[in-house]
Order: structure tokens, then C-alpha cells, then sequence
């Protein structure tokens, strides 16, 4: 009875909701309550997800899906100069174009499996990225990045009768800036609905065919089975949230550079699922979550902030445990990165969520396996 | 904070309904609710508060992680003498200054300090955060040109000041320019002025030149400096070169150079990619060349010490171009070298002076303002003359917010008479040779008030 | 014509250093089934071996500066020149080559602690994990370097006598101002020496033997009661030296840094793709292959008709093969495809 209720959708998705609209309050503990890293959580927490549809789901390891949160951001901020500083076209039109490259690059890199998919996903983003980084600079805007223009024709507002005195106009959604708490909340409501999509797609027939695929795909082609349409809409569903991830990143920051689409970029994704539990739902999240904070607080810290934290230590102790912790903060802060992601494949190899799993069973439940979590392990 | 989304953005986003903003805020904690109406409200306005902050921006990891390095140790030293401590550095020689050693305005000046990983996206998040949590009121830092121009953006969309630190390309003061930004450092258009008499005295106006360039904006940027100048003295380009950022290996950009029948190679290559192609390139034998009868040279633009040591023996005697260094000896460079000395037991590099400078500057500007209030601070440093600080007379051009001074034209020592020993300074090109009229490079500043 | 040879040498050289890379990622991958992502860091391991074995030898006396007042700077005097005249000079001259004697025993060592202490528990893990544990390795490893010995790249130079070019166009009767770097043919020469080296021991000594039929069938050999444990720990430290002896000899070109492993592992983990997964001549081949290809990609002439191929053309050619043959140059069925 109450596992049922526990397993409903609607519960899930509830406590979910619940959990990322009030993140600016519990994450101020951790002195992560500010917006722009909010708005990254919410955002590279797509990206994972996405990206564990295709990893978690069907096993197959791309290592370019950068590539997609590129192209996203580079259509977004070319709709923002071309037709309109709303975000609802951008965002869509990121969706769409990421999607159509997702089909080329997947049509092509899925005719074959294991590591050589994984290097084919990875020559294409680097393809992409070395072009947009010199060829294609009128496109792109090479090394600076794509930036908005005052003088830009944006014809949709132009037709509108918006005229930009002077400065460049902010991104919007009907009047609502994307800066600040506003972009966070916007980021959180897509990712709300980001992972309803990816929870269906778990629980449905769909995800029960690419499990089987990962399982076994050579019992699946015996029994006169075409894996690969399933595959191809896996993958291009991923690239679809990765495009959806750069699309919402240049919406709240206008601005969209080459090195989003780096094979480093391609491979925090696949670490940050990996991190948080592959195949798990909520797993990914967590791991965007983790290695954004990492990189965002760990690298902000020194010496006498180290100091103030350690205030209620005695004095001694305070000494010893700041010039402990000292390497692993500010210029260290890959230093814990590289630990961390060691520690936690050698004690927990399902990632954060097998850690949760443990605690939960420690206190007596979730005897099976966690509740939200797909049957993907 | 969200308030400065509303009240002065209105005067440019005045199609902007802000009353959505203010309804999906409201659910979050820790906003400010104030009913600001002056003018003068502005974000991260320190107000009673004892303090103030600066949020140093520099790469702490990466390829040019010593060089961020050594820009924060000029930073911890710039808040030190702001705040009265230690001996007082450059602000005892720079002139005029309203400098009393008692902080900015009399708060103490603190900082917060951030990786930029010489990433846009990294730079950019880096700063927000400065700018959003830990209150900073002027941001500074970077070493490359593409991250310094996009913060630039950055904080010119957030109101807040930015003073660059090593960006080297003229777009940064030219066609991406900002009204929130300013550069002490120098630009490619000022090193190919520079260097373009010491080359015709030293090598002479019948050369031909081969460019290796890299593929990236301030590669073009440097490219075409010096084709400007090289070829407005008679020299030939045979070619210019794009090589890909970070190839490591450039054996086959630099053997077709062999037989191309130049007799001069320029390096528009920065950090590690001018190390490489360096050492690789006297490999290969080019030094030892004879070329259309006249010994082979090479070129390197932009130098920076700290990086010139990777190319160890190979730098000696090549002619380039640096922002300042420390071995000069006006009052201001011998002041900040003692004072750098002492503090971390070696000299500054030509990073850590410019962003000591910058934070100085800054300061200076809001003693002179007698406010925070950027725009104010803004309009302090526009056309602000200063001398003192290393540089001889310098000027921050109010047109493009491009400091103006002389420019050093250096060699590789031949004879070091120590570690630190690597560049001999050839001339000290005095500012009127290396100045340009602002609507050379475009660009359009923005607004004041945002 | 002469361009021509001069980046076929260029290409030979590349493909050196990426076959040398690469053949001991694909011994690990062939016989241990580990995807290693901290062969870079052994590949900067080894010039950091170079770099360190300089220093040492290069210890010196300091003469103060006195010009200098406000921070202590000197003029530097290794002891071994101030004891030994100018031997002391020549020894220091070497030092890059004499690091191999060096980095021989402390590769060997990396390797044997790292299959110890980490690799063998990962052998039965998935790729993923594999991969998240090795890359996490490389960053701790690269970040200990960094601590160590800064962020900039330090000059290794080669010894005087080899520092400077040979009349590569003389030797083939072409035009004589054709000249190639003593160093680099150095180099060339000495990566078909160790993938020789390789293939000997694999094809000729029974412990060869045994690592090869491992290769083939791990459970078989296994199950004949060999044990294979050992074996795999060995494998894995003649890895670790091929990767370190690479960087070592690499250094003179390629000035170290603490971040020149990543920037070659990428590059390293395609070259072995191309060449087909376990299969060591493949990796040769295809490290060959895509030097060369790369070093003529760069010619004006190339670059000049497609823009931006000199960027991309390891990667399109890579996908070229891929599409082409299933499993790369000389991939056999069933490895690492699932």
C-alpha cells in the first residue's frame, strides 16, 4: 500500500517539484543559494538527464554530447539576434536544430557499437568544435564567443515596434527577465518537466526495449528485433535535452562560445552521470549537482575563508585541519575532483545513488531498490 | 540584488514589463526589498557596511595557471597597501593620487577570489558568483583575450566595473568594447607600432616575412598589427599561417618556412603554443639559416617572461614586445619590485604589475568620485592622466577605456645575470608612437547606467 | 617534391610519438580489458621523469646577485660543473638521454603499484567505471605534478651535438638546404626500436606467448591454470614504461607541462580505435597513418582548397574508417563492442 502509493508518478514527480523550487533556500547552508549557480544545477541537471536516457538506458557511451549543448546555444543566440529576445522561440529552435543534428551524427555513429560509437560521438563534437573555433567564425565568433549586437536585426521585435536605445536588450520570456531568480525558476520549471519526460520514458515499453538492448542486444537482433530505430531515437532524444541545456544556458547568459562543445565538456556529462548512478533517475542530477559545486565553491576558496569555517575548532586543531584541507580548495579544487570521483567508484560503484541505497537499507527499507529509481542497474 | 534588474534598467528595457520579474522572486529568500528609488542605488552598493569587495577572476588551473598565480599574488599585495599594511608599494609614487591607505572610501577592502580556467563559461560563472553571492563591487583578472571580453560583457550587462588584467587583443578596447570595462594593458595595434621601427633599425626594410599565426582571434588580431607595420616599411609577407591552438607539435608549419625564401619568422603564438613552436622552430635550424643573404630572424610579438622561461636558451636575443618589466628602473617599477620582492621573494611578472595597477586605479577612482557608484567611478577613470606607476605619463583614453603609454620593445638575454634575468629591454617607445585615433578599431562603449 | 619527403618526415615523427602512445594503451586494453585514462598521465610521467633527473643534476651553488636587493636572485653553478670541470658540463648536456636509465625503474614501479593497487580490482568493473577511476587517477596524478613543478612548461633540451639539424636532402640527393633535426630522427629511430622491442618479446618469449593467447581468450588461458594475475602485472608495468619512455624521449620537442598527458589522451584513444581495439599492429599502423595524414593536412596547398582541414582531419579520417571497417584497421569481432 504504501509502496504503491511511494512509486506513483504523481507522488514522485511531487516531491520533486517540491524539492528543486526550493532549492535557493536549502542549498544557502552550503552557501550555494545564489542564482547563477542555481541556474547550473537546474541546467546541467537536463544536460544528465538527457544524457542518461541514452547512457543509462541503452549502455551506449557517447562521449560528444557537448556538441549538442553547442549547436543548442549557438541557434538560441543567432534567434536572439535574428528574430526575437524571447526565449520561447530560441529555446525551441535550439531543441529542434540539436535534434536534427543529433539524427545525423546518431544515424551515422550508431552503425556501430561499444567503444568505436564512442569514438565516432567523440570525432564529430571535436570536428564541431575545431571548426567553430576558427573556420567558422562568422558563424561563430570563434574564441570571444557569439555575443548579442546592438544593431542586430531582431525582426520579430522590430516588428513589434521594440526599439533598443542604447545597451544591448535583455532575454526575456514575455517580459520576465532570464537573469537572476526569475532564470532560475524558468530553468526549474523545464527541468521539472525534463524529468516527467525521462520518468515516462523510463517506465514505459520504450525504455523496457532499450534495457533489453543494453542487457542483450545480440539475443534481441536473434529474435528478428531492429534494435537500431530504438537506438536512433534514444540518442536523438538525448541530443534533444542537451540542446535544451545549451538553449536555456544562452537564454539566462547570452552568450555562446566553442568550448562548451570540447571533448572536457563531453566528458563532465558522462562523469557526472557515472558519479551519480547510471540508469538511476535522479542519480545524474545529483552528479551535475556535485561536480557544478565543486567547481563553483571549492575553487572560491582560501586560506582565511578556510579559517572562518574552522572558527569553533580550538585553535591547534583549527591549524592543523585548514593546512589539511588547504591543498584540496581554490587552485586544488581538481585535486578533490579527481579524489572524489575515485573514492566513490571504488566504495560505491552504482555512484551517489547506490550510497542513498545503502543508507536507505541501513534504516530498514526500501528493502528492493530505490523507489525512484529505474530498473536499470 | 533583483531590484537593479528593475529600477535602472528601465531607461534602456522600458519594453520590458518587469512585474513578472518581481512575482516569481518573491517565493526566494535572502532578496533585498529595498524601495530604492535615488539614482544612485546601485548593485552591491556597500552602503554602512565596514568593508568593501573585489572579486580577483584569474586562471588558477590550466595552461596559464602560473600566471593567474602570479596576477593574485599582485592583488593580495594592490589590498594590502589600499589598506594600509605593508609598505605602500606604488601608491607612494603614483601621482595624482588620493590614496590615504585607509581602504576605498575608508571600508577595508576585501576580496574573493575565482578560477576562470581560461574558459569563457568558467570566467563568466566565476564572476557571477563574485558579483551574486559574495557582493563584489569591481571585477578584475584574466589572461586571455576571449575570457577578458566576455566578462567584460558580463559585467557590463550587471553594472559592475570590470578592469582587465592580461588581455592582449584590440578588440577588447576596440570593437568589443564596454562602458564597465577598462584596459591598462596594452594591444596587439601598440606591440606591431612598437616593434615595427626597432625591427627596420635591426633587421633592416628589405626582409620577408613568414607568419605562423594562431588560429583564434588574437592570433589574427597580432597577425595583422604587424603585416600593418612590417609592410608600411618595405618588408614582404610571403605567408601567414594559421595553426591550431594548442597543436604542440608544429613541425609542419614550421619546414615548409625552411624553403619559402623568407628570411624572417613572426610567432603570433602566446603560452604554451609560443614555447612549442619556439624551441621547435630553432630546431629546426632556422636561427642558424642564411636567407637571401641576411641571417635568419624570428619574431615573437608578445613576450611575457613568465612564459618565456618554458622556452629556456631558445628566447636569447629574439626581439618582442612586453607591457612593462620588472628590471626598469623609474621610481614607480623600483617601488612595486621592492615591495613585490619582499612580500614573495621574487620579481612581478609584467601580469601581476598590470593588475596591480588596475586595482590601484580603481581605487584611486572612487576616492576621486567620493562614491561607488559606477557610474561615477566610470567617469572618474575616463581621461584620467596618471604617471608614477611604471609606465611613464599614462592616459585612460575616455573614447575606447584603452590606457596609452609607452610600450617596451625587449630581447631574449643573451647573458642572464640571474633566473629572472631573461629580457633586456631594447627601447622604451614613448606613447605619442604608438597612439591611434579610437575609431581605428570601432567598437561602441554602451551606456552609463544600466 | 622536397616539401613532400619533408612532411612525410614530419608525419613519421608525429606518428611516432602517437604509435609509441598508443601501443601501450592497447597492450593494457588488449590483454588487461581496461580502458585507461590515466595513460597520458604516464605518458607525462615519463618527461616528467627528463624534467626531474635535469634538476637533479643541475642542482646548484648560488652566487647572489648583489645588484639585487629587493628579492633574492642568482646566478646558478651546478655543483657537477664546479666538482667535474667541464665532464660535470657534458654530463648535464645529456641529462635527457641519461634520464631513461632513471625512468626505466620508476616507470616499471608506477606501473606494478598502479595494476596492484587499483587496476586489478577494476578488471571484472564496467568501461564506465574504468574510465571514471583512471580519469580521476590522471587528475590527482597531473595535480601532484602541477604542486611539484608549476604550471609552465620547462625546457629539456637535447644534448649540444644532436641539437641542431642533418642535411636530410644530401642523404637522398635532393636539394641540399633540405634539413631535418638530429633530435627528432633520433626519435623516429628510437620508437620503431621499443614497437620493435614489443612485438619481439610478445612474438618470441613463452611469456609472450601466454599474453597473446590472454589477448585472444583470457578465460581459456585461465582456465589452463596459468596464471595469468602475474602476467597482467607485468603487461601492465611494460605499459607504463613504453608510455613513460615516450615522454621521456619527447620532452627535447615538446617542453613538459603538467597538462601534456590530456592534451595527448584524446588523440591516443582514437589512434587506438582506428587501428581496431586489442589489436597492436593496428594501433602502430593507424598512429603512422594519422601522422601523416596530419602533417600533409597542414600544407598550404591541402589547406588552401578545404579550410579547416589541418583541425580536423585525425577526426574525419577516423570517422572515414570507422564507417568503413567495422572495427578499425585490424579490430577483431566481439572486443570492446559491447
Amino acid at each position: 500500500m504504501m509502496k504503491n502509493l511511494i512509486k506513483s508518478n504523481t507522488v514522485i514527480m511531487l516531491i520533486f517539484a517540491a524539492v528543486v523550487l526550493t532549492a535557493p533556500i536549502w542549498t544557502a547552508p552550503i552557501g550555494a543559494n545564489y542564482p547563477d549557480l542555481l541556474q547550473k544545477f537546474a541546467i546541467f541537471g537536463i544536460f544528465a538527464v538527457g544524457y542518461n536516457i541514452l547512457f543509462g538506458l541503452t549502455g551506449y557511451l557517447s562521449f560528444g554530447h557537448a556538441a549538442f549543448l553547442g549547436i543548442g546555444s549557438y541557434t538560441a543566440v543567432w534567434s536572439f539576434k535574428l528574430l526575437t529576445m524571447n526565449v520561447v522561440p530560441a529555446i525551441i529552435l535550439a531543441v529542434i536544430v540539436a535534434g536534427i543534428f543529433a539524427l545525423l551524427i546518431g544515424f551515422l555513429s550508431l552503425r556501430r557499437s561499444g567503444i568505436y560509437f564512442s569514438i565516432l560521438t567523440l570525432a564529430f563534437a571535436q570536428m564541431a568544435y575545431s571548426l567553430a573555433y576558427s573556420v567558422l567564425t562568422p558563424i561563430t565568433n570563434g574564441e570571444t564567443g557569439l555575443q548579442l549586437e546592438q544593431q542586430d536585426p531582431r525582426v520579430i521585435d522590430s516588428m513589434f515596434g521594440v526599439v533598443v536605445k542604447d545597451g544591448l536588450p535583455s532575454t526575456n520570456l514575455f517580459g520576465t527577465l532570464m537573469s537572476g531568480y526569475s532564470g532560475f525558476y524558468v530553468a526549474a520549471a523545464i527541468l521539472i518537466v525534463a524529468f516527467y519526460i525521462s520518468l515516462k520514458i523510463f517506465r514505459s515499453p520504450f525504455g523496457m526495449k532499450l534495457l533489453a538492448i543494453k542487457s542483450n542486444q545480440t539475443r534481441m537482433k536473434y529474435t528478428g528485433f531492429n534494435t537500431r530505430p530504438y537506438l536512433l531515437t534514444a540518442f536523438v532524444i538525448s541530443g534533444m535535452y542537451a540542446g535544451l541545456a545549451g538553449g536555456l544556458l544562452a537564454s539566462i547568459d547570452p552568450l555562446a562560445g566553442a568550448e562548451r562543445m570540447q571533448w572536457t565538456a563531453s566528458g563532465e556529462v558522462v562523469l557526472m552521470t557515472i558519479m551519480g548512478g547510471v540508469g538511476t533517475l535522479i542519480g545524474p542530477l545529483l552528479g551535475a549537482v556535485i561536480i557544478k559545486y565543486l567547481e563553483n565553491i571549492f575553487s572560491a576558496l582560501n586560506k582565511s575563508e578556510l579559517t572562518e569555517i574552522f572558527n569553533y575548532m580550538p585553535e591547534w586543531l583549527q591549524t592543523i585541519v585548514v593546512n589539511v584541507t588547504n591543498p584540496f580548495v581554490g587552485e586544488g579544487w581538481h585535486l578533490t575532483l579527481g579524489a572524489l570521483f575515485m573514492l566513490i567508484v571504488i566504495f560505491l560503484p552504482g555512484g551517489v545513488m547506490e550510497g542513498v541505497d545503502k543508507i536507505k537499507g541501513l534504516f530498514g527499507f526500501g528493502k528492493k531498490k530505490s523507489t525512484i529509481e529505474g530498473e536499470a542497474k | 540584488m533583483k531590484k537593479n534588474d528593475q529600477t535602472p534598467s528601465l531607461n534602456r528595457r522600458g519594453f520590458i514589463k518587469t512585474a513578472g520579474a518581481a512575482g516569481v522572486v518573491a517565493s526566494a529568500p535572502m532578496i533585498f526589498m529595498k524601495g530604492a528609488y535615488a539614482a544612485k542605488d546601485f548593485r552591491n552598493d556597500p552602503k554602512d557596511s565596514k568593508t568593501v569587495t573585489l572579486g580577483f577572476n584569474v586562471p588558477q588551473s590550466g595552461p596559464y595557471a602560473d600566471e593567474g598565480a602570479d596576477e593574485l599574488r599582485a592583488y593580495k599585495l594592490a589590498v594590502k597597501h589600499l589598506n594600509g599594511e605593508g609598505d605602500g608599494g606604488m601608491m607612494k609614487t603614483m601621482k595624482p593620487s588620493m590614496l590615504k591607505g585607509n581602504g576605498i572610501l575608508g571600508k577595508k577592502v576585501v576580496f574573493s577570489t575565482g578560477d576562470t580556467q581560461t574558459k569563457s563559461d568558467a570566467a563568466r560563472a566565476s564572476a557571477k558568483r563574485m558579483i551574486e553571492k559574495d557582493g563584489a563591487l569591481m571585477i578584475t583578472g584574466g589572461s586571455s583575450s576571449g575570457v577578458a571580453i566576455a566578462v567584460q560583457g558580463l559585467c557590463q550587462e550587471m553594472g559592475t566595473i570590470f578592469m582587465a588584467g592580461l588581455t592582449h587583443s584590440n578588440d577588447t578596447t576596440g570593437k568589443d568594447k564596454r562602458r564597465y570595462g577598462f584596459r591598462h594593458f596594452f594591444n596587439t595595434e601598440m606591440s606591431g607600432a612598437a616593434l615595427g621601427p626597432v625591427l627596420e633599425k635591426e633587421y633592416g626594410t628589405d626582409r620577408t616575412a613568414y607568419h605562423l599565426t594562431a588560429d583564434y582571434t588574437w592570433g589574427w588580431s597580432q597577425e595583422g598589427s604587424i603585416k600593418k607595420y612590417t609592410e608600411a616599411m618595405g618588408w614582404k609577407t610571403k605567408a601567414a599561417v594559421k595553426t591550431p591552438v594548442g597543436a604542440g607539435d608544429f613541425s609542419q608549419f614550421i619546414t615548409p618556412v625552411l624553403n619559402s625564401g623568407a628570411d624572417t619568422l613572426i610567432l603570433n603564438h602566446y603560452g604554451k603554443d609560443m614555447v612549442n613552436s619556439l624551441t621547435q622552430a630553432v630546431q629546426f635550424g632556422l636561427r642558424d639559416k642564411q636567407v637571401n643573404g641576411k641571417d635568419f630572424q624570428i619574431v615573437v610579438p608578445l613576450f611575457s617572461r613568465l612564459m618565456a622561461q618554458g622556452a629556456g636558451e631558445n628566447i636569447k636575443g629574439i626581439l618582442g614586445s612586453t607591457n612593462w618589466n620588472w628590471a626598469l628602473k623609474d621610481e614607480g617599477s623600483q617601488a612595486f619590485v621592492k615591495s613585490f620582492g619582499a612580500e614573495y621573494g621574487q620579481p612581478p611578472s609584467m601580469a601581476a604589475h598590470t593588475c596591480y595597477v588596475q586595482t590601484l586605479l580603481y581605487a584611486n577612482a572612487c576616492e576621486m568620485a567620493g562614491t561607488f557608484y559606477p557610474p561615477e567611478v566610470i567617469k572618474a577613470l575616463e581621461g584620467f592622466k596618471f604617471d608614477g606607476m611604471g609606465n611613464g605619463a599614462t592616459e585612460y583614453r575616455a573614447e575606447d577605456h584603452q590606457c596609452f603609454k609607452d610600450v617596451l620593445v625587449v630581447r631574449g638575454n643573451q647573458n642572464p645575470s640571474s633566473q629572472f634575468d631573461l629580457l633586456e629591454v631594447v627601447q622604451e617607445v614613448p606613447r605619442a608612437q604608438v597612439e591611434y585615433k579610437p575609431e581605428l578599431l570601432g567598437g561602441d562603449l554602451g551606456p552609463y547606467e544600466v | 617534391m622536397d616539401a613532400i619527403l619533408i612532411q612525410l618526415l614530419n608525419g613519421l615523427d608525429k606518428g611516432a610519438a602517437y604509435a609509441l602512445i598508443a601501443l601501450g594503451l592497447t597492450l593494457a586494453f588488449g590483454t588487461l580489458g581496461i580502458v585507461n585514462f590515466a595513460h597520458g598521465a604516464l605518458f607525462m610521467l615519463g618527461a616528467f621523469c627528463a624534467v626531474s633527473f635535469q634538476k637533479i643534476l643541475t642542482i646548484s651553488k648560488k652566487v647572489k646577485d648583489e645588484s639585487i636587493t629587493f628579492f633574492d636572485a642568482y646566478k646558478e653553478k651546478p655543483y657537477l660543473e664546479i666538482w667535474w670541470g667541464d665532464t660535470g658540463t657534458a654530463i648535464i648536456d645529456y641529462a635527457v638521454p641519461l634520464s631513461i636509465l632513471m625512468a626505466i625503474p620508476v616507470m616499471l614501479l608506477i606501473g606494478f603499484i598502479m595494476e596492484r593497487g587499483l587496476i586489478r580490482h577494476f578488471y571484472k568493473r564496467s568501461h564506465a567505471e574504468q574510465i571514471l577511476v583512471t580519469f580521476g587517477l590522471a587528475i590527482i596524478i597531473q595535480e601532484v605534478i602541477r604542486h611539484f613543478f608549476g604550471a609552465n612548461p620547462i625546457p629539456t633540451p637535447a644534448p649540444d651535438v644532436v641539437s641542431g639539424s642533418a642535411a636530410v636532402g644530401v642523404f637522398f640527393g635532393l636539394n641540399e638546404n633540405l634539413v631535418y633535426p638530429w633530435w627528432r630522427l633520433i626519435y623516429l629511430a628510437f620508437s620503431l626500436a621499443i614497437i620493435s622491442a614489443v612485438f619481439a618479446f610478445l612474438k618470441f618469449t613463452t611469456f609472450g606467448m601466454v599474453v597473446r593467447a590472454g589477448m585472444a581468450d583470457r578465460e581459456t588461458v585461465g582456465l589452463l591454470g596459468i596464471n595469468i594475475q602475474k602476467r597482467f602485472t607485468i603487461v601492465f608495468a611494460i605499459a607504463a614504461l613504453v608510455a613513460g619512455l615516450a615522454g621521456v624521449m619527447y620532452a627535447p620537442i615538446l617542453p613538459p607541462d603538467y597538462h601534456m598527458g590530456m592534451d595527448f589522451l584524446v588523440l591516443s584513444f582514437v589512434v587506438v580505435v582506428v587501428g581496431g581495439m586489442g589489436s597492436l599492429p593496428g594501433a602502430v599502423a593507424a598512429g603512422f597513418l594519422l601522422g601523416i595524414l596530419q602533417s600533409f593536412a597542414s600544407m598550404t596547398e591541402v589547406s588552401s582548397l578545404f579550410p579547416g582541414i589541418d583541425q580536423i582531419i585525425i577526426y574525419l579520417v577516423a570517422v572515414i574508417i570507422l564507417l568503413v571497417r567495422p572495427r578499425g584497421l585490424m579490430g577483431r569481432e566481439g572486443v570492446f563492442e559491447d
